[in-house]
């Protein structure tokens, strides 16, 4: 897809909470989500962006890596789910061999992508949630 | 000068050092952001150093915790991966396969190559970025053939 082909989701006001403790995917994870006009923050850990949601703030999507400090990504999907949150929550990591990937997605994900994220696997992400349909 | 540009970025393709992710990165490029993947690299290159420095100390210890070392090279690929560092992600996978191999002398020997293998990507992409900047914001998300 040509940059310009891509869509501009700025008036769906989606809005994403980007959850990574390493700079470089945090940029890039940033980055394409600004370049499909979807306003978001970022958080270095599961606590985070728990402590995000307990303070009142909520987000159309999240994009959750998994090996985290602190609180891991499966801890923090399940405690999100938990909490009630029902947010689309994209698993995003490295890490991709059965196992782990069934772990993850028990905890509550919604899909799960392997890294590195593009622009292709974020607009497969937002299609399968219903947040972009392909024209 | 713009076609000496896409020669060297050619030439980084050719011969391994990047792969297809440094391009989706190109493509990130706009005029909001039209030095994205330079600042990308550029804390690509200050987060690896860090890793490297803590990887070495691990290693200088002399007692080979490969769990920590196997964490520590986890995130390096993690980086390395995302930028499409292409060696520098080879010898990454090789430096964990020993760790989980408990083999230490693997591991150093590894670590030796990964650390040239990253100083040459970082040389050859401060060059690269150098005579982009001079050459001016044309010369981008081109697919290499």
């Amino acid at each position: 897809m040509t940059r310009e082909e891509l869509p501009n989701l700025a008036e769906s006001k989606l809005t994403a909470l980007v959850v990574d403790d390493n700079f470089v995917n945090q940029s890039i994870h940033q980055k394409l989500l600004a370049r499909l006009g979807i306003t978001n923050e970022v958080v270095c850990n599961g606590k985070e962006a728990v402590d995000a949601h307990c303070s009142g703030r909520n987000y159309d999507l999240i994009l959750m890596d998994m090996d985290m400090p602190i609180m891991n990504g499966i801890q923090a999907t399940k405690r999100l789910r938990e909490m009630g949150i029902e947010s689309k929550i994209a698993g995003v990591t490295t890490r991709a061999n059965e196992g782990e990937k069934k772990e993850f997605m028990e905890a509550g994900l919604n899909d799960f992508q392997e890294k590195p994220l593009t622009i292709s696997k974020l607009l497969s992400i937002l299609h399968k949630f219903d947040f972009y349909v392909q024209t | 000068m713009q076609r000496q540009v896409a020669l060297i970025k050619q030439s980084l393709f050719d011969q391994g050092y990047l792969d297809e992710q440094f391009m989706e990165l190109e493509e990130l490029q706009d005029d909001a952001n039209p030095n994205f993947v330079e600042e990308v690299s550029a804390l690509y290159f200050k987060d690896s150093a860090r890793l490297i420095n803590n990887i070495d100390q691990a290693l200088e210890r002399g007692s080979f915790d490969f769990n920590r070392l196997d964490s520590y090279m986890h995130q390096f690929k993690g980086s390395s991966t995302s930028i499409g560092a292409s060696k520098v992600k080879a010898e990454c996978t090789k430096f964990r396969e020993y760790c989980r191999a408990g083999n230490a002398e693997g591991c150093l020997r590894t670590f030796q190559q990964l650390k040239k293998e990253h100083s040459t990507l970082r040389k050859k992409l401060e060059h690269y970025f150098q005579l982009a900047r001079q050459a001016g914001p044309k010369e981008t998300a081109r697919r290499p053939k």
